[in-house]
Order: C-alpha cells, then sequence, then structure tokens
C-alpha cells in the first residue's frame, strides 16, 4: 500500500513531464519523407531551394501552380537573412498560403553548397520548411522541434551519414522517440 | 587580487519579458535579440519554463518557440548585466521586434 502511494506520485509526476513532451512537435507530424533528396543535384543555394520545394510539390503538398512562387518567396527570404545557422545546416522557411499545414522537406549535399552561412562554411544538410501565413505557432513549434534536433552533434553527424531517404526517415523518427538524438 | 576585483564588479541581474509581437519569436526576432546580446560582454540566458538557453546562440533562441504572448525569463550575468538586461527588455516589449501585436496584424 505505502509503496502503491509513493509509486503513484512518481508516476503523476512522468505524466506531467510526459504532457509537455507530448505537446513538442515531432519530425513525422510535419516532415514529407517523400520528398526527401539524399543527394541533392544542385550545388548553389536557390538551386537547392528549388529541388526540394519541387520535390514537396511533386509529393501533392503544394497548392495547385504554387511551385514557382513558393520557390520565389524562399529564394526572397534567403536573400534577406541567411537561414545558414552553421554547423553545416540550413532550414530555408518561408510562410505561404500554398500550405495548409506546416511541411517540410530534407535534403544532403555530398559536395556542400554555400549558403552565405554565418560561419561561412558549406551546407550539407538542408530543412526546407513552409509554413501556412495564418498559424504563426504551429512555425514555430515546427522551428523548435527541426533546431531542438539539429542542435545535437550526434544527430547533425547522423544526417550527414545517412546516404539515402530511408535512412534519413528511419533517423527522423528515431529522433522522435529519442530526446537525447 | 585580479581575480578578486572582477568578481566584485559581477552583477546578475533578472526579469521577466513577454512577447508581444503577432508571429512571435520566429527566426528574424531570434536574429534580431542575438545581434542586441553579442553586444554585450555578460553571459546572458532565456528560459521558457523549464528550458534554458544561451540568449547569443541563434539555434538556441530557435528552439524556445515563444509564440504570442509566452512570458520568457532573461538572466544576465557580469559586468554590463544592467545594460544587457534593458535593452533586450526594450527590444521584446516596447520595439516588438519591429513588428505588428496581432491587433495590428489582422487589419493588414
Amino acid at each position: 500500500m505505502f509503496f502503491q502511494t509513493m509509486f503513484t506520485g512518481v508516476i503523476a509526476l512522468n505524466c506531467g513531464e510526459k504532457m509537455i513532451l507530448g505537446d513538442k512537435m515531432k519530425f513525422a507530424d510535419f516532415v514529407c519523407f517523400e520528398a526527401t533528396i539524399p543527394e541533392l543535384q544542385a550545388t548553389d543555394r536557390d538551386g537547392v531551394i528549388s529541388e526540394l520545394v519541387s520535390a514537396i510539390d511533386k509529393a501533392g503538398r503544394l497548392g495547385k501552380d504554387s511551385r514557382q512562387e513558393v520557390i520565389n518567396s524562399v529564394i526572397k527570404r534567403e536573400k534577406e537573412a541567411s537561414t545558414g545557422m552553421g554547423k553545416s545546416v540550413a532550414v530555408p522557411h518561408v510562410k505561404h498560403p500554398a500550405v495548409k499545414d506546416v511541411v517540410a522537406a530534407v535534403g544532403r549535399s555530398n559536395v556542400g553548397v554555400d549558403f552565405s552561412s554565418l560561419d561561412k562554411q558549406p551546407v550539407y544538410s538542408v530543412i526546407l520548411l513552409i509554413s501556412p501565413p495564418d498559424n504563426p505557432d504551429r512555425h514555430l513549434e515546427a522551428m523548435e522541434s527541426i533546431f531542438r534536433h539539429l542542435q545535437q552533434d550526434k544527430f547533425r553527424k547522423f544526417l550527414r551519414q545517412s546516404e539515402t531517404a530511408e535512412k534519413i526517415e528511419d533517423l527522423l523518427r528515431e529522433a522522435d522517440e529519442n530526446p537525447s538524438l | 587580487m585580479q581575480a578578486e576585483e572582477n568578481m566584485l564588479e559581477k552583477t546578475v541581474c533578472e526579469t521577466t519579458v513577454e512577447i508581444k509581437n503577432a508571429d512571435g519569436l520566429h527566426m528574424r526576432p531570434a536574429m534580431l535579440f542575438v545581434d542586441v546580446a553579442t553586444r554585450f560582454d555578460c553571459d546572458i540566458t532565456v528560459s521558457r519554463d523549464e528550458n534554458s538557453v544561451d540568449g547569443k546562440s541563434i539555434m538556441q533562441m530557435s528552439m524556445l518557440a515563444a509564440t504570442y504572448g509566452t512570458r520568457l525569463k532573461i538572466k544576465t550575468d557580469g559586468s554590463d548585466a544592467a545594460q544587457a538586461i534593458e535593452a533586450l527588455k526594450e527590444l521584446v516589449e516596447v520595439k516588438m521586434f519591429d513588428e505588428p501585436p496581432p491587433s495590428e496584424k489582422k487589419k493588414q
């Protein structure tokens, strides 16, 4: 009886924690795995953006005839301030009515792309995010999820080493379950 | 002796700010925050609930997901702690990162 009471207390605490964690967005909630590009063909920033937006469009996640407009908006946003945060990653993003909910695509470059990053180093992993303009909170939650993992050395390293779309999806799904990744 | 003098100069300041622009602390405001923060020598920690991040790191600041209405605790530690906290509070609550609050955003 005594133990039961003690454990109930512990469990209640854990549930509270879990609820906080549970509120956080997962990669699987917004990453379009069909649009993953494990080996980007483009070697320049605008080309990479165009490839990833086109992949999202091909996966049927963009409004009709909005592909070029979205590409232009992402490039315009990128010119205002680089989303190359250093550590060989970039997170180009834009708010655009072509999507009903946040959607992201992951791309990997073998040769490295110049994103005018903060640390002036080439980018090897790109997560491109498009968010609807009328839901700023959801955009922030997706960004939080992206940076929570990109912040981890291990995650960045594994992402760079994942050579197929399947491996990238596995990594992202594993990261969803493992907060230390 | 030198170390002791430095210790005497050290100050710790703390304040709570509320995000007042409609779009919250997305990347552009986070960059503005980091720009202001890096002008100061003191350590700057920003906390949301139990999460604390380095106020001078754009990646870490983006992890706060501070939406409109979110309250953040800013803690500064160093010789220019007071000036830093004043500048950051003004950026968040007065300048609102040069962005509109929800009431004005709807009109746009």
